[in-house]
């Protein structure tokens, strides 16, 4: 069962048919699914979800797609994780890490874009195409393979060389584009105009695509017993997936699976080498000037944020904050969630966990707050960050006397390898 | 000067199918005035209430954000192409 209206103008509300559609006709604005919450409350049921796939497609009906068979790599229904370790460093009482690095292609991307396929699919689309700055072409590409539909990706040319591999090895077109994400960004949704029937994920089926992140905040408030965090600290590149996670919150209050309106806190978090969304809301003003980007963390490094505004609002009106944190402090994050938890992340999972420690400082993410934080990249995708920074504790020749010389006194005198 | 303005899927319904229009102005201003004086009704489309560009719209000269460069004061040169691009999700 279907329960879409159809499609609605967030800038002026003006409405249209559920279609291939991303942006209002008149004002330019982002178009938005619309619900019909009335019907979807009596239609969804915690015993219902429960009983559904281990996958995010368990919330079906909380979708913008009804199709028995979606395309599907197994996205979603990714831990959730209570992060003891890591919340005694920052002196937190309740930490938890919703590892969305444990998808099928190692990003929170699988969720959008298994959504944005199926849809595709159903409106007639056989080419699939997305501007990516890297997670989004390894999911497009392998989620494409698997529906047996072309593949069209267009990626900045300097991408990390494992994104690379890993978007290529599905067999479809991988364009690489001499210019920064914006610039490719900027050629697709001028492509979207001369290549109608294709489907790019992030243009002209963003609309649907977009919900896909709706369902880490679904996930969340299930695996913590049905009930909302305090405090949710999310990377943004678009502002996409923050706009979205709060809404995702408030829906489940909507449909009547969270009995009180949800008052999660909602925090940003970016790269200081490209952190338009941060400096506007350090500088109180509601304008955000694109940036160029300059910054380790290529899967956030979005210069001109189409949800940033959106994104800042969230922020703002949850009484939460945006940090913008160097690559410094990126590698420090990725290497502090590694050391205490046991859980690789990428550039942009750095950025996040950096951006708590700086929360946490600032006291913006406090002590007694139930927090979440958003960890939605693996970190094989960006080995090359940490070239020089991580690797063997010593070379030693294949001798008792080379290892002890080496590293036995220091291993005799540290407590837990004693 | 005279310009090449390429027109999105959004926008074509006003002038006639066409993805591009060319039009005369000094500068990025002038050149979506001239669009919307040849193809009335792209203005207010694309400009709010102020005269500024609107949110979700986006100017590119020559490949290159506007906003980076003079805003809709920035000046155009002969043969140059102007884009009019729809703010587009993360990726």
């Amino acid at each position: 069962m279907d329960f879409v209206t159809g499609l609605r103008c967030r800038e002026c509300g003006r409405s249209y048919p559920a279609e291939a559609l991303h942006v209002c006709d008149f004002c330019f604005g982002p178009l938005e699914v619309a619900y019909d919450y009335e019907r979807l409350a009596a239609a969804v049921s915690k015993e219902a979800i429960a009983a559904g796939p281990a996958s995010m497609w368990r919330y079906r009906p909380l979708l913008p797609v009804d199709d028995p068979n979606p395309i599907d790599l197994g996205a979603g229904w990714t831990p959730l994780v209570r992060a003891d370790r890591l919340a005694a460093e920052l002196g937190l009482r309740e930490l938890w890490i919703k590892n969305d690095t444990a998808n099928p292609t190692g990003s929170f991307k699988d969720r959008v874009v298994s959504v944005a396929l199926t849809k595709a699919r159903q409106l007639g689309f056989k080419v699939a195409a997305c501007a990516s700055t890297g997670n989004l072409a390894n999911s497009v590409a392998a989620h494409a393979a698997r529906a047996g539909m072309a593949s069209v990706v267009f990626i900045p040319e300097d991408l990390e060389r494992a994104k690379v591999v890993t978007t290529a090895v599905y067999g479809g077109t991988v364009v690489a584009v001499r210019g920064t994400y914006d610039d490719v960004n900027r050629l697709c949704a001028e492509l979207t105009s001369e290549r109608p029937d294709w489907a790019f994920v992030n243009v002209n089926v963003r609309t649907y695509y977009a919900e896909g992140s709706k369902t880490l905040a679904f996930e969340v408030a299930e695996q913590l017993g049905w009930q909302a965090p305090d405090h949710v600290v999310v990377p943004v590149a678009s502002g996409s997936q923050l706009t979205k996670v709060r809404k995702g919150f408030a829906e489940l209050h909507q449909v009547g699976l969270l009995p009180e309106p949800p008052a999660v806190r909602v925090s940003g978090a970016q790269a200081a080498g490209c952190s338009p969304v941060a400096q506007a809301f350090a500088d109180g003003t509601d304008a955000i000037r694109p940036v160029r980007p300059q910054t380790i963390a290529k899967s956030l490094a979005i210069g001109n944020p189409a949800d940033g505004w959106y994104a800042l609002r969230a922020v703002r009106e949850t009484g939460g904050a945006l940090a913008a944190v160097s690559d410094e402090e990126v590698l420090e994050g990725i290497r502090l969630l590694a050391r205490t938890e046991g859980i690789f992340a990428e550039t942009a999972g750095g950025v996040t966990i950096a951006s708590l420690v700086r929360l946490v400082q600032q006291g913006v993410v406090r002590p007694d707050e139930r927090v979440v934080c958003f960890v939605t990249g693996h970190g094989l995708k960006t080995v090359e960050a940490l070239t020089g920074v991580v690797g063997p504790t010593a070379t030693i020749a294949p001798t008792l006397e080379a290892f002890e010389e080496a590293v036995g006194a220091e291993l005799d005198a540290d407590r837990r390898t004693r | 000067m005279s310009v090449t303005v390429r027109i999105p899927t959004q926008l074509r319904s006003l002038t006639g199918g066409a993805g591009e229009v060319t039009v005369e102005g000094s500068t990025v201003g002038e050149a979506l005035k001239a669009l919307d004086a040849a193809h009335p009704g792209i203005g207010e489309r694309l400009f709010d209430e102020a005269g500024e560009l609107r949110r979700f719209v986006n100017v590119f000269l020559a490949e290159e954000d506007v906003r980076f460069l003079q805003g809709l004061q920035t000046p155009v040169a002969d043969g140059q192409v102007l884009s009019v691009v729809p703010a587009v999700a993360g990726g």
